[in-house]
């Protein structure tokens, strides 16, 4: 067995055998992690998982012919069959004129530190992990008597390394560690359903994630205020996003400003460059260069290094994410946005999204509004990045006279993606982290929302 | 390629013994290990995953992949805890190390345990018993239909400005070994195609996507031809042109036969998995027996089937995968079950123990999931309604399983007006609340239908083919989240 290669090593050793197959140009990707959880429920242990995992992937191009082959087995027999299968399969490609590796001259050369590695995340034991999940989940059972069921506690912690070589020469690989606590709790209406809600935290710095009670809290909160839901009246109002909706908004955007979209003609926001696309209070980056954070890394899915990438500054649409690939059909240049996993070609994807704070506190974005939505649920799959339609479940709370009033659920909300961003007429000066995305609460001054 | 092997369940005892050394013996020596601290139940999950994809636009092959993926996933049990753990090195040491990890959800001393009986099962192995799976197919067969695609999409409209489409197929081989003695094997075959296209009519750009597929190997496209699949993702992305924007507000909706059953995969589907109920979680706990739909609503959950996307011999616990009555006359007959909530609910396990891969835990999951048909005229279903729209194509849906709120997002829907289907609307959500809205079914087809094998359902993180059906359906009122304000409400007959 194999186990002591680093996934550098394995990732060079394939990209060795691509060379002695005849690739011209090839890169390696390898990825080894270690998954670690431990689920409680009702105060008992149900799950503990524990695994290592490897796998390996190759992509080879042979006269514009691409091919992607891998394997979780990584003994030196297969990784010849792996290399062997790669020339075949680039066979039945055709010829692809932007097929290719990066320039040289655009990837680094000295990937820069992000602080992405916790040594105290390893050394966390499954005992640690079921206190921290036990504790989480007490608070949230012990924060009221209508808190009569729970969905359990989750604590789990990822340590992983990837590694990249390619036959310009490029070899970098970086590790990173984060860990989360998720929980589920259920408050009971007096006919006996149920008023569930979840809440987490992750971080890639033990010390960074919130306290266990506090998550339960929280969790427990949100239940008991949804208690009475009942839908309103079809009408059209001003929403507002908490902070956890308003980062999914910051992930759409992402989505749209990605250049294999503008080459497929799927983004309302083709052709947009440059104009005012969004109301001015709004700006979101995409920054994979943030230490310590999630969505962070020093080098992207083809070596290049990564930057700060502005998607919009005061409302104007800064232009799109690229890999090399889609940059060279559309003539633009990498903007270090390519993601990478071991079985397939490199895609776009963002790091980090930024929504900057803006001034308003919260509270008077609530204020201001006679008659509204306080959004802090959406379900489903209804955004069409083609046509900007946004149609989806919801659930949150009415406002009424500038204040939190009852709760609703079972309504949805509806526009279009061009107008929505131009009707956000409040920004908040009260920004969180979710994962990978910072957001603070925004405003639409009108959506429709549909109901009885 | 690969060469070709066989696919009964002996040809895949064999494979796993004479090509991976995976044979009784070393599974006895792994479960012995995972039973080490006592735990009361093991299982041994060994799966041989070999994927492809092709993919076609600009009128070219713009890459071929290929992936490798195998392991075993080592579980044991005690009571309702779950120790869990995978290794994707088959060594006997490496796995025996796995499984002393999974064992210490047990606390009992280091011990092993003697040797266990373990004995191949028989099952009927004819669910999905194609002679020759699309993985063993030449790669030039398949870019032939990946070309047909795109030239039937061009040819159908000249607005069709862009096409894509690909071919995604697998074969598995799993071995699954218990403590209780069995050892079942199974090879799943699957294939999807898909179509991706796009009608541009000056600036306007409209994206339509279909496909299908099933268990099945290149017979499929016999009975679905390319072009038929990709005039149909043409012919949708044309619709869209002339849709305008959807009503807002509670409506009749009539659903169409066929991909609609997606209602009941979210509405019922999901609440009726035993993992949510065994913890009184779902807001169909402790109904059984009770009335949860309107008396026209019968739903079965069915792995039997020839050849569909959802069907399976066995279940990833071993278990004899079946055909079970959930709601009949729209009482609520029995949740689906795997091995924990059927230990716990006192009943046989009803087949349904599902898992992404080695690498997931198995939990109770559906497979083709279906309304079963009622005496109505379709057409007279359309002609109840007043006011309303009628859904046909859908990209998906979700559900809150403890409130029963479910959502599914229409990309092909149409107004129905004075009794008739009129103007196609731009993609809309819908929104129900289970019990409720099924309570609501006022009039159930006779035209029962199954989708085409596009569906792929999603829980805990862990993604398992499943397929859909229903009936042409009217439900007397839905919320509906269009743009459109609308004075006055709907009405049905």
């Amino acid at each position: 067995m194999t186990a002591e290669r680093s996934p550098l090593e394995l990732a060079a050793q394939l990209l060795d055998l691509a060379r002695r197959a005849g690739a011209e140009q090839a890169d390696a990707v390898a990825v080894a992690s270690t998954n670690s959880s431990t689920e409680v429920r009702m105060q008992q242990v149900e799950k503990v998982a524990e695994a290592a995992s490897r796998s390996v992937g190759l992509r080879v191009i042979v006269n514009g012919r691409q091919a992607v082959v891998s394997t979780s087995d990584v003994t030196d027999t297969a990784l010849v069959e792996t290399a062997q299968t790669a020339m075949e399969l680039a066979r039945v490609s055709e010829p692809d004129p932007h097929a290719g590796l990066p320039d040289p001259s655009e990837q680094t050369r000295q990937p820069a530190e992000l602080a992405l590695f916790d040594e105290a995340i390893p050394l966390l034991d499954g005992d640690e992990r079921a206190r921290r999940a036990l504790a989480c989940e007490q608070a949230a059972l012990d924060a009221s008597p209508q808190i009569g069921n729970s969905g359990g506690a989750t604590f789990s912690t990822r340590v992983s390394a990837f590694a990249l070589a390619d036959t310009n020469g490029f070899a970098g690989q970086y590790r990173g560690a984060s860990a989360s606590l998720y929980v589920e709790v259920m408050a009971q209406e007096e006919d006996g359903s149920l008023r569930n809600a979840g809440w987490f935290t992750a971080a890639r710095q033990l010390h960074r994630l919130e306290d266990e009670a506090s998550i339960g809290r929280e969790a427990a909160a949100r239940a008991l205020r949804q208690l009475g839901a009942a839908k309103g009246e079809t009408r059209q109002a001003p929403v507002v996003w908490e902070p956890r909706m308003a980062a999914g908004l910051a992930g759409i955007v992402a989505q749209a400003a990605s250049g294999e979209a503008l080459y497929r003609g799927s983004t309302f926001l083709a052709g947009r460059e440059g104009e005012q696309v969004a109301s001015p209070l709004l700006s979101i980056a995409d920054d994979p260069t943030l230490p310590a954070q999630l969505g962070s890394r020093p080098f992207d899915g083809e070596g290049v290094g990564t930057r700060r990438n502005p998607l919009l500054e005061a409302g104007v649409f800064r232009g799109f994410l690229f890999d090399c690939y889609n940059a060279r059909r559309l003539n633009a240049a990498t903007t270090g946005s390519a993601v990478r996993d071991v079985s397939s070609l490199p895609g776009i994807g963002s790091g980090n999204l930024v929504i900057a704070g803006g001034e308003t506190p919260a509270d008077e974005i609530v204020q201001d509004v006679a008659d509204g939505l306080y959004l802090t649920t959406l379900m489903g799959f209804g955004i069409n990045l083609t046509t900007g339609d946004f149609s989806r479940g919801a659930a949150g709370i009415r406002i009424r006279n500038g204040e939190l009033a009852e709760p609703v659920s079972e309504i949805n909300i509806s526009g279009n993606l061009r107008e929505m961003l131009n009707d956000i007429d409040a920004v908040g000066d009260d920004s969180q982290w979710f994962g990978q995305t910072v957001a603070p609460t925004i405003r639409m001054s009108r959506m429709t929302i549909s109901g009885q | 390629m690969s060469q070709t092997l066989g696919h009964s369940p002996t040809q895949v005892r064999e494979f796993w013994s004479q090509r991976l050394g995976v044979d009784a013996a070393a599974a006895d020596s792994v479960l012995s290990a995972a039973l080490s601290r006592g735990g009361t139940f093991a299982e041994l999950y060994f799966e041989h995953k070999r994927s492809g994809a092709l993919t076609y636009e600009d009128q070219r092959v713009a890459s071929a992949q290929s992936t490798l993926s195998q392991g075993v996933g080592i579980r044991v049990v005690e009571g309702d805890a779950v120790g869990y753990a995978y290794s994707e090195d088959l060594s006997l040491d490496a796995m025996r190390r796995a499984a002393a990890t999974a064992a210490q959800i047990a606390h009992g001393a280091d011990d092993e345990v003697a040797p266990l009986d373990i004995t191949a099962a028989d099952y009927p192995a004819d669910r999905y018993a194609a002679p020759a799976p699309t993985t063993d197919a030449p790669l030039t067969e398949k870019v032939e239909l990946l070309r047909r695609a795109d030239a039937a999409a061009r040819e159908y409209d000249e607005s069709i400005a862009r096409v894509e489409a690909s071919l995604v197929d697998e074969e598995k081989r799993v071995l699954i070994v218990r403590s209780d003695g069995r050892l079942v094997a199974d090879f799943q075959p699957l294939v999807r195609f898909n179509v991706s296209c796009r009608s541009d009519i000056g600036d306007e750009r409209r994206i339509a996507r279909w496909g299908g597929g099933g268990r099945m190997g290149m017979a499929y496209f016999d009975e679905h031809s390319p072009e038929s699949l990709a005039q149909e993702a043409a012919r949708q992305a044309r619709l869209q042109q002339d849709a305008q924007d959807a009503p807002a507000g509670a409506f009749p909706v009539v659903l169409a036969a066929g991909d609609s059953g997606i209602l009941l995969h979210e509405a019922v589907g999901h609440g009726l998995e035993a993992d949510f109920n065994r913890k009184e979680t779902s807001n169909y706990s402790n109904r059984i027996g009770k009335p949860v739909a309107s008396p026209l609503v019968t739903v079965l959950d069915d792995a039997t089937l020839l050849d569909s996307r959802g069907s399976l011999n066995i279940d990833d616990e071993g278990n004899a995968a079946g055909r079970n009555l959930l709601i009949e006359d729209g009482v609520l007959a029995a949740y689906m079950q795997d091995r924990i909530s059927a230990d716990h609910f006192g009943v046989a396990p009803s087949g349904n123990g599902r898992r992404q891969s080695f690498r997931h835990i198995p939990m109770p999951r559906m497979t083709n999931t279906y309304m079963t048909a009622g005496e109505d005229d379709p057409e007279d279903l359309i002609r109840r309604v007043d006011f309303g729209i009628y859904c046909k194509a859908f990209s998906g849906g979700q559900v809150n399983i403890s409130n029963g709120d479910f959502v599914f997002s229409v990309t092909e829907g149409y107004l129905i007006e004075h009794g008739a289907i009129t103007a196609p609307i731009r993609d809309v959500n819908l929104i129900g609340n289970g019990p409720d809205a099924l309570s609501k079914v006022t009039g159930v087809a006779h035209d029962l239908e199954m989708s085409d094998g596009r569906w792929t359902c999603g829980k805990d993180g862990q993604a398992v083919p499943v397929g859909v059906g229903i009936p042409t359906v009217l439900v007397s009122e839905m919320t509906v989240g269009g743009t459109q304000m609308r004075s006055g409400a709907g009405m049905s007959a």
